[in-house]
């Protein structure tokens, strides 16, 4: 039979929710009486209608149920209730709560660094006021054959062309970064680090000019705008409007003093010149490199786009240009692309970078580091709460008998976790101010560029990363409890089946020792690698070769001040320090004109090979130019650029023309093929080129008793000759060890939240020793009477743990390898081999501390004198 | 309280109450007074008024049986309180009275 139809059961529900319980029984009946009417007279559908319409109806003043005092009260009580048995329950198992608050206190701390690393980074340039409406102009540079390299820098040329011909952009700022110069006012010298900038800087940028005119401070040639801190250096006072400053014998005009850049301004410089003046010169001296497509390494452009601009319209404007420009490269492509300023802080890798940037790649790995550390501290939580369940049973059970209803003890455990969260949350206040130091001294271009002090937007994101990992880590707990039948538990609380989940529980902290397995397994590779990088054989000899820095000095007149020196066996002479990834390339063709690609090169002068142990492997070394010589004609190469454009053997490439930099030059030797970039790259094309013009290194091969004393004896020799710039002097060796420096960074971060997730696992499986052993105390005990041996107690008690510990080796070990091996490592070229040794070792660590851990226990509890625990009952 | 005088609808639910007796509950009252009015009487107008009167002290209710066409619900009926009587009659007295005071005339040939 067809039920009989009723009135829809939402309506029914409302009703009951909204009206005075005094007026319901009979209001209802008085439309349910309507309803079989209407059933009846209009059928169902209609009647079902009317129904819900008249419900809506009787939602009137004197129906409706005020909810004035009675219900917020009740729910006010019984939170306040909830709040008092939590911290009864903090305060009567003071272990579990130190190790739940320690370990969630210590794994949110690393989510706090990272909630203020992240701000910060975003708060980067916000300052200017178009911010959103700035983009930058990135290169990508594609070579025949060859992978596409990114850059964050373009040419002039692109610049001019998207000035003069592409509609839909506002404004735009050509910079030249190669601008350090002396500063000579009276008789002060005075190094300075600028920019070269056409006259759109103070209308793209909101930079603050303190005096001079915005629009025009950078129209002029010879042109200068100094920062605050430059100008009191210079003049000792601000308002320097109109005075003239020598720079290489020629005068600028100050037409603008401005404040520092912010902090959180990715570019950073301490005066800015018109571009003009270096264009002037450029074409004056018929420098053709200057305007060319592929000069593209040392610029940048920023446009401001207007309100509302469609950004893809302009990247097509770009494309075209590109399009354009390219048909002069031959094979190799440049193109265009548009970068919003708030991705330039927070970037993809872009070679070229100009002022602060910080990869994308680092921040994820860094909070999925961070994520699993606090899920390692939120599974001990989970854990002991559910072994702990024993003892709670009967609360909820009582709760529930009371009147509680599933979702109310639900909420009532929650509210607990969440309470426990927020009290780590203080604690983990603090672990955050004592790391925060170290993390500042991690990376050495955080310096006075972040300084993680939380904002009030932080603490907010602060309290809701805790209240989510209160949720995270109460919600297995509170859902356990809330299923608990109270009749069960409150007549025998031996029939909770408590090891139900002794698999999960089990899968947890086999999932923490995973962990940390993994982390230590990681450090040890990464410290392995960083050390083989160090020693890593070059192809050259590094040893005892101090670099200096000659700082615009010529070389020749250090050079015979030195070579006094007992100290100093050979001196040599450069345009940079190689391998140690700076680089320098210049555009290589051999006979075919449309096959170009880049080569890294590095000037040298005619003792440098030998200096450094290079293998000449065909032809000579440069000869000693005389002074006359200006034009460079001669070329040394390495191996590959062989192979790359098929030489022949060495022997055979002596004597043939290349074209490098639209020059021509031969090739007068061949040396074998050296690391000349880190090790994360292979060995490319390399030349070395004789042009004593750009020297700006002298290489020192020192034979000293004493360092010290020599770095005295050196140091009076250039205070001698230069007494305006300090001595700047590194070993080889220390230079190639800050090229690592990343590498070392990254190993300390990750040692970091190894230490954390050991600790915060071996906790863990203390709680989880602990409840063990008390709740088998009289098992124990008896056994003991019956005859068992201490020993035989302690593996028995033991063995369980242990066993865990192994899975979570056999499982963690090839992981981490994996990991390394094909992601972590991969973009490195040059690995060091991970052996069996590190990684059993790295392992094996992890396991002895965790053994101390569990040994503390099961000895204490397998040496006690049954007669004492089985006395009390 | 508002002042004890019946407004006509209320004087009109009173009557039904008293002319129905033991049957007087809000359906009922509703229906009756439909009938009898030919007006349109909705049953929210109804239980506003049996509410109001209820509170002013003219009716008095007690629940009763459940029945099954209300899906078990009881229902609630309606009966005068003495206050409520007194009102009625204190109401009809005044009418009279007014009738005895208008001339014959004016009615003339409408009664």
């Amino acid at each position: 039979m067809k039920k009989k139809p009723t009135p829809p059961r939402w309506a029914d529900r409302f009703l009951e929710w909204y009206c005075r319980p005094d007026l319901l029984e009979d209001l209802q009946g008085d439309l349910r009486e309507y309803f079989g009417r209407n059933l009846t007279a209009h059928g169902e559908r209609r009647a079902r209608l009317i129904y819900i319409i008249d419900v809506i109806k009787f939602f009137r003043g004197y129906t409706v149920r005020s909810p004035k005092y009675t219900y917020p009260m009740n729910h006010l009580t019984i939170i306040q209730n909830y709040f008092k048995t939590s911290f009864r329950n903090l305060a009567k198992n003071k272990l579990f709560s130190a190790i739940n608050i320690i370990g969630l206190a210590i794994s949110m701390s690393v989510g706090l660094l990272l909630i203020t690393f992240v701000t910060e980074l975003k708060n980067f340039d916000t300052f200017h006021a178009n911010y959103d409406r700035i983009y930058r102009v990135n290169n990508t540079y594609h070579a025949p054959g060859e992978e596409p390299d990114y850059y964050a820098s373009t040419s002039i040329l692109a610049g001019r062309k998207i000035e003069t011909t592409l509609s839909g952009v506002e404004d735009l700022v050509i910079i030249n970064r190669a601008f350090q110069r002396d500063l000579v006012v009276g008789e002060k010298t005075l190094a300075i680090k600028g920019l070269w900038a056409s006259d759109g800087f103070f209308r793209v940028f909101s930079f603050d000019l303190l005096s001079g005119n915005a629009e025009s401070a950078l129209n002029a040639p010879y042109t200068l705008v100094l920062t605050e801190t430059s100008a009191l250096k210079l003049f000792g006072r601000i308002s320097v409007i109109g005075e003239v400053v020598s720079i290489e014998d020629e005068n600028y005009t100050i037409t603008g003093v401005m404040k520092d850049p912010p902090t959180n301004s990715h570019i950073q410089f301490e005066m800015l010149g018109s571009l003009i003046t270096q264009e002037n010169k450029m074409q004056a001296a018929q420098n053709s490199q200057w305007l060319n497509w592929s000069f593209m390494w040392s610029n940048y452009v920023y446009l401001l786009l207007p309100e509302g601009a469609n950004v893809e319209s302009v990247q097509e404007g770009l494309t075209q240009i590109a399009l354009k420009e390219n048909t002069q490269l031959g094979k190799t492509k440049i193109n265009l692309s548009l970068q919003p300023l708030s991705e330039v802080v927070i970037s993809k890798p872009l070679s070229n970078q100009l002022g602060f940037n910080f990869g994308t790649l680092f921040i994820w790995i860094l909070s999925g580091l961070a994520f699993v550390v606090i899920l390692s501290a939120c599974f001990n939580y989970t854990n002991l709460s559910i072994a702990r369940a024993l003892r709670r049973s009967k609360e909820v059970g009582i709760r529930k008998v009371v009147g509680a209803s599933r979702s109310q003890v639900f909420l009532q455990f929650v509210t607990e976790s969440i309470l426990i969260a927020l009290l780590s949350l203080l604690f983990s206040y603090l672990v955050f101010l004592l790391i925060r130091p170290g993390f500042l001294t991690i990376e050495p271009k955080f310096l006075s560029r972040i300084f993680l002090r939380p904002t009030a937007g932080d603490f907010f994101y602060f309290t809701l990363l805790a209240m989510m990992i209160g949720l995270l880590a109460g919600f297995f707990p509170a859902l356990f409890f809330s299923r608990i039948d109270p009749v069960k538990v409150i007549k025998d609380v031996s029939k909770l089946r408590l090891f139900k989940h002794i698999n999960v529980r089990k899968g947890l902290i086999t999932f923490q020792y995973i962990l940390s397995i993994c982390f230590i397994v990681a450090v040890s590779i990464g410290y392995k690698q960083y050390k083989y990088s160090l020693n890593f054989d070059l192809g050259f000899d590094t040893e005892n070769i101090l670099n200096i820095d000659l700082q615009g000095n010529a070389p020749d007149i250090l050079k015979q001040e030195l070579d006094q020196l007992p100290d100093v066996t050979d001196i040599s002479a450069s345009m940079m320090v190689l391998s140690v990834g700076d680089t320098y390339s210049s555009t290589i063709k051999y006979e075919d004109p449309l096959d170009s690609t880049h080569i890294f090169h590095n000037s040298i002068d005619e003792n440098y090979l030998s200096l450094h142990d290079h293998e000449l492997i065909a032809g000579e070394n440069f000869r000693a130019l005389s002074t006359e010589e200006k034009e460079e004609s001669e070329v040394i190469v390495n191996e590959k650029t062989l192979e790359r454009f098929k030489l022949g053997t060495p022997a055979d490439a002596i004597g043939k023309e290349l074209t490098i930099s639209g020059k021509r030059m031969q090739i007068i030797g061949v040396v074998k093929d050296f690391h000349h970039s880190t090790l994360y790259n292979e060995i490319r094309y390399f030349a070395f080129r004789n042009d004593p013009s750009v020297h700006r290194v002298l290489n020192l091969k020192i034979a000293s008793a004493d360092i010290g004393v020599t770095m005295n004896r050196l140091q009076a020799v250039w205070k001698k000759i230069d007494p305006v710039h300090p001595f700047k002097a590194r070993f080889y060796d220390e230079d190639i060890q800050e090229a690592y420096s990343e590498t070392t960074g990254m190993i300390k971060i990750i040692g970091f939240l190894a230490l954390l997730a050991i600790s915060i696992a071996s906790f863990g499986l203390l709680g989880m020793v602990v409840f063990t052993t008390e709740t088998r105390v009289k098992e124990i005990s008896i056994r003991k009477v019956l005859g068992a041996t201490e020993r035989g107690l302690f593996f028995m008690l033991s063995r369980g743990f242990i066993s865990l510990l192994i899975i979570a080796s056999l499982i963690a070990i090839p992981i981490t390898y994996y990991l390394f091996d094909q992601l972590v490592f991969a973009e490195i070229v040059y690995r060091a081999p991970v052996g069996p040794l590190e990684l059993l070792l790295s392992a094996g660590i992890v396991i002895v501390i965790a053994l101390l851990a569990i040994s503390s226990q099961t000895i204490r509890v397998a040496r006690a004198n049954p007669a004492e625990t089985l006395g009390v009952e | 309280m508002k002042g004890t005088n019946l407004g006509e609808f209320e004087e009109l639910v009173l009557l039904t109450v008293a002319a129905l007796t033991s049957d007087a509950y809000s359906v009922a009252i509703c229906d009756h007074l439909t009938e009898h009015t030919g007006r349109v009487i909705k049953l929210g107008m109804v239980h506003a008024v049996l509410n109001r009167l209820e509170s002013k002290g003219y009716l008095e209710s007690t629940l009763g049986e459940p029945t099954n066409e209300r899906g078990g619900r009881r229902k609630r009926f309606y009966e005068l309180s003495t206050a409520g009587k007194t009102a009625l009659v204190k109401a009809k007295a005044l009418r009279d009275q007014l009738w005895n005071i208008i001339p014959d005339f004016v009615f003339k040939g409408l009664i």
